[in-house]
């Protein structure tokens, strides 16, 4: 694919080397000469110097024919207008990188007005990269689909568990959860669950379960628990902000350590539900006084990394605590991964992870309407689709011919999660998550039955 | 220093210079001549070196400027060295030095013979001395980009020491599409004007030699009169216009093939380098004007002449050694500017004598006005300071390596002209010069301190100077502690 990055800052340059190595036709757009040289001297890419809102710079660069453009410098607004820009002269896929928190209140906008296709906020990512890690126990898989908002989660059904020799329709009742079976794996074989399905100890199952119900979830079915109630954020950044917001939601209890009064009391009216202590993060009084002995999960967040990891080491050595280690630096990477110091959490990165993600994504579903594709392992795929307006929309799903081999898990629409009923009908826009034994499906329409061969609907 | 790095890259270079060594065998062949087991001997050798050096792809393939310079720098070396050992195997070329001259002399695109009698060479040995004209011009190590199983873009390092200009451009942003793009437009290009030297009356041969020359800006003949030998008018005016077209930055061409014209026609140093031609071709037309019969005449030969000695081809038409000096004093000049950047062609370039050109009106600015800004700009874009400084360094090394030359020539030969200009034409890569090495004459009469000093001017002046002087500094070779 062709590839515009503009701006080459620490996120640009890992983007760049991430997908250079993928093989992509890189462009690079930087005001700075030097920086750009540096990186044309080690990847195999071209740069162009100037700005990126200048639709000249962005000609020379070929937007004409890119096929995705990524805006990851420094300000939202460059970001913004260059995508715009890109978006207006060439009709590309494009990515920005907004931080401000009052613009990704506004993201759902952006995106349907302003034609991008993807927002990126490092911060929310990262948190949810964390929060991730805390709500789950290390046995559960995690795959994530609009955009991080929907999460399919893989489990090994384990021996003696409730689930053994349950049919699927009895779930919901028996277990008193929203929970949605997609699929079902034994040694050569997958399965898309009717009703009548009986489930069996060490199935690997795909299922979709509501954020707040999860953890409840987990425990009824008896997967080794090492769920975590209590967390302690250490400094009141923007990634502690949303990372409290998320974990509050899935009912972890946060408590968030900050030295500046103001953010504190602005932490406190933005999240009711966390404990927020004034205090400094680095005082080992305050830490015992907080029960740093009794948390379950300790996260430093502050703004230097050398605190981070000192704080993460105290941690380590006085409590049980899974941690989590935020480090900005890109290098010294080795020494700081042979530290006890937990997780290391580094939003950079994780940004380009996410974008370069989404890059391989678009690459496996260019030429077709799927926006995002995962291989679920056992020949499925999840894949998810855009409703265009011949989808038979306003057709009730228990009226539509879908496939046997075919399950509609999700159905998002403007950033609102529905778990599908046989009532519940589509509308032109949303995105819909399909899982499928079938593969090399392009378009929506392929899960419907071929006209004439219509049989029962499950 | 990643001596294993520097190993597998000379081995890459031999191999694709070995298959370049079957087109002469092959010729031979065809023509059943005697050279054809050289030619055969020296490709198999340079397989085996080929072999025996890539055998083991290093482990760390880390790669540096220092390594890109040094790398360049002895692959062309090598390049000569085993390029040279045909002639000498088939004897027609017995004497070491004189070997090496004629073959450096071919792969730097210089042209400058020692061969009194060149029509006395087997077709095959005619065939690889063109040849080596035209992998010397695009750089054979552009070429090994192409094949080279290699990922990441420090290769680059490669490609900057070698093509020749102060800043090398990406066409894509594959360095391997790049080498592709460059070569194919190149081959294209030649094998354009083949046809069209074979529409006059060339036979394939000569078609096949002429072009490769021309395209490779070396200047080989295979006539003792070089292109006087072809009394035709269509098929030196091919030549003349290939010439020019050769000696233009390729990234013209890209722009065009790729149809951004407007960028294309933005490229300052083309006009510059087209406008220098076009005035110095008019006022030696006019000079020249009672030598031949009519003004059209003498502008045909006028600017054959002009864009072989700026373009650093080195064909000619006429004796220009007898002709006026004020013509005289034009072409060595030439010389000097030589053709664009990112072309086959040699010389300083266009490019930088205009930056330098550019640098002193802003000095001149700088003195009226002290506390004047001015930002040089270069094709509608601002020129970092570092450009403008390693042109300037260019310069300096440039003319202390001129001047050394002249002096170390002088020991063992008396005439200041032939001196001054033997090393002009070598250090540009032209072929001929005055007086001794003028046009109708050659370079074997020198003594073997002179060839050697000579062959040093021609591989620094391919090479732009700093990969060979980085090759014989100590700091590049001392281990870090």
């Amino acid at each position: 694919m062709r590839i515009i990055i503009v701006g080459c800052g620490k996120v640009g340059a890992a983007l760049a080397e991430q997908l250079s190595a993928e093989g992509h036709d890189l462009t690079l757009v930087d005001l700075s000469e030097r920086r750009l040289t540096e990186l044309t001297n080690t990847l195999d890419l071209t740069s162009v110097t100037g700005s990126g809102t200048s639709y000249h710079v962005l000609k020379e660069a070929g937007v004409q024919d890119t096929d995705l453009l990524i805006a990851v410098t420094a300000h939202d607004e460059i970001n913004l207008l260059s995508c715009l820009i890109a978006r207006k002269a060439s009709g590309c896929h494009t990515i920005a990188r907004v931080r401000d928190p009052e613009y990704v209140a506004e993201v759902g906008f952006m995106r349907d007005e302003l034609g991008l296709s993807m927002v990126i906020n490092p911060e929310l990512s990262t948190a949810r990269v964390v929060s991730r890690l805390i709500r789950f126990p290390s046995a559960i898989g995690v795959s994530t689909f609009a955009k991080g908002r929907i999460e399919l989660l893989d489990i090994r059904i384990p021996e003696g568990s409730r689930l053994e020799g349950m049919a699927v329709c009895e779930i919901g009742p028996l277990l008193r959860c929203n929970v949605l079976m997609c699929m079902v794996r034994r040694p050569g074989q997958t399965f898309i669950p009717k009703g009548d399905f009986v489930l069996h100890a060490g199935d690997d199952i795909t299922v979709i379960v509501p954020r707040s119900e999860q953890a409840d979830f987990f425990r009824q079915i008896g997967v080794p628990n090492d769920h975590i109630r209590s967390a302690m954020l250490i400094g009141g950044g923007k990634i502690s902000y949303f990372l409290a917001k998320l974990l509050l939601d899935s009912g972890i209890s946060v408590k968030i350590i900050e030295n500046r009064l103001e953010r504190c009391e602005a932490l406190s009216e933005l999240l009711p539900g966390a404990t927020i202590i004034h205090g400094d993060g680095t005082d080992r009084d305050l830490l015992d006084e907080e029960g740093l002995a009794r948390c379950e999960a300790f996260c430093a967040l502050t703004g230097m990394d050398e605190e981070n990891i000192l704080l993460a080491l105290h941690a380590g050595r006085h409590t049980k605590a899974k941690l989590f280690t935020k480090v900005n630096r890109v290098n010294f990477e080795e020494v700081i991964g042979s530290l006890p110091i937990g997780t290391v959490v580094r939003p950079k990165q994780t940004t380009a992870e996410l974008i370069g993600q989404y890059t391989r994504a678009m690459q496996n579903s260019m030429g077709s309407n799927v926006e995002t594709l995962h291989q679920l392992g056992g020949g499925a795929e999840a894949l998810e689709f855009r409703v265009a307006a011949h989808d038979l929309t306003g057709v009730p799903l228990q009226d539509m011919p879908i496939r046997p081999d075919v399950l509609l898990c999700c159905i998002n629409r403007k950033g609102k999660r529905i778990i599908p009923r046989g009532s519940d009908v589509l509308r032109e826009g949303d995105t819909v998550i399909v899982v499928s034994t079938r593969r090399g499906m392009n378009d929506l329409q392929d899960i419907f039955q071929p006209e004439g061969t219509e049989g029962a609907t499950s | 220093m990643n001596h294993a790095m520097v190993r597998y890259l000379i081995g890459w270079m031999l191999g694709v210079e070995s298959l370049f060594l079957l087109l002469p065998a092959l010729t031979a062949l065809i023509y059943r001549e005697n050279v054809v087991l050289a030619y055969l001997g020296v490709a198999a050798l340079c397989m085996a070196l080929a072999a025996l050096f890539c055998h083991k792809k290093p482990t760390n393939t880390r790669f540096y400027a220092r390594e890109g310079f040094v790398t360049v720098a002895l692959c062309w070396i090598v390049l000569a060295l085993t390029g040279a050992l045909p002639f000498m195997f088939s004897g027609e070329i017995p004497f070491v030095v004189d070997a090496l001259f004629e073959t450096i002399s071919g792969f730097t695109t210089t042209g400058a013979t020692i061969l009194g009698d060149v029509e006395a060479l087997s077709r095959a040995s005619l065939l690889w001395r063109s040849v080596t004209h035209w992998v010397g011009g695009m750089g054979v190590l552009v070429l090994m980009l192409i094949v080279l199983p290699l990922a990441g873009g420090q290769t680059i390092h490669l490609m900057r020491a070698e093509s020749p200009g102060p800043s090398v451009s990406k066409l894509s942003p594959h360095l391997r599409d790049t080498a592709m793009i460059l070569y194919a437009i190149y081959f294209g290009m030649t094998v354009v004007e083949a046809i069209l030297l074979m529409l006059g009356g060339m036979s394939l041969f000569d078609a096949a030699c002429t072009s490769m020359a021309t395209a490779g800006t070396g200047g080989f003949g295979i006539w003792n009169t070089s292109m006087a030998h072809y009394n035709s008018y269509y098929l030196q005016a091919v030549v003349t216009v290939f010439m020019i077209l050769f000696g233009i930055n390729f990234s013209v061409y890209f722009l065009l093939l790729t149809r951004r014209f407007k960028a294309a026609f933005r490229i300052e140093e083309v006009r510059v380098y087209l406008g220098v031609i076009l005035a110095s071709s008019v006022v030696i037309a006019l000079n020249v004007r009672h030598l031949f019969p009519s003004l059209l005449d003498s502008f045909h030969h006028a600017a054959f002449q002009v864009a072989s000695i700026i373009t650093t081809t080195g064909f000619s038409t006429v004796d220009f050694n007898q002709w006026p000096a004020l013509s005289k004093a034009i072409l060595v000049l030439l010389m000097f500017i030589g053709a664009c950047a990112g072309s086959t062609g040699g010389g300083m370039k266009c490019s930088r004598i205009l930056l330098m050109c550019k640098s002193i009106r802003k000095e001149m600015q700088f003195l009226i006005h002290p506390r004047a800004v001015r930002v040089n700009k270069m094709d509608g874009r601002r020129v970092q300071h570092e450009v403008v400084r390693s042109v300037n360094v260019f310069m300096i090394a440039y003319l202390l390596l001129f001047i050394l030359s002249v002096l170390l020539l002088s020991v063992t030969n008396e005439e200041l002209i032939t001196n001054f200009t033997a090393v002009a034409a070598t250090l540009n890569n032209v072929g001929p010069g005055l007086e001794l090495v003028g046009p109708a004459a050659n370079f074997g009469f020198f003594s073997p301190l002179s060839k050697i000093v000579l062959m040093f001017d021609m591989l620094a002046g391919r090479l732009e100077v700093f990969p060979m002087l980085l090759l014989f500094a100590p700091g590049t070779w001392r281990r870090e502690k």
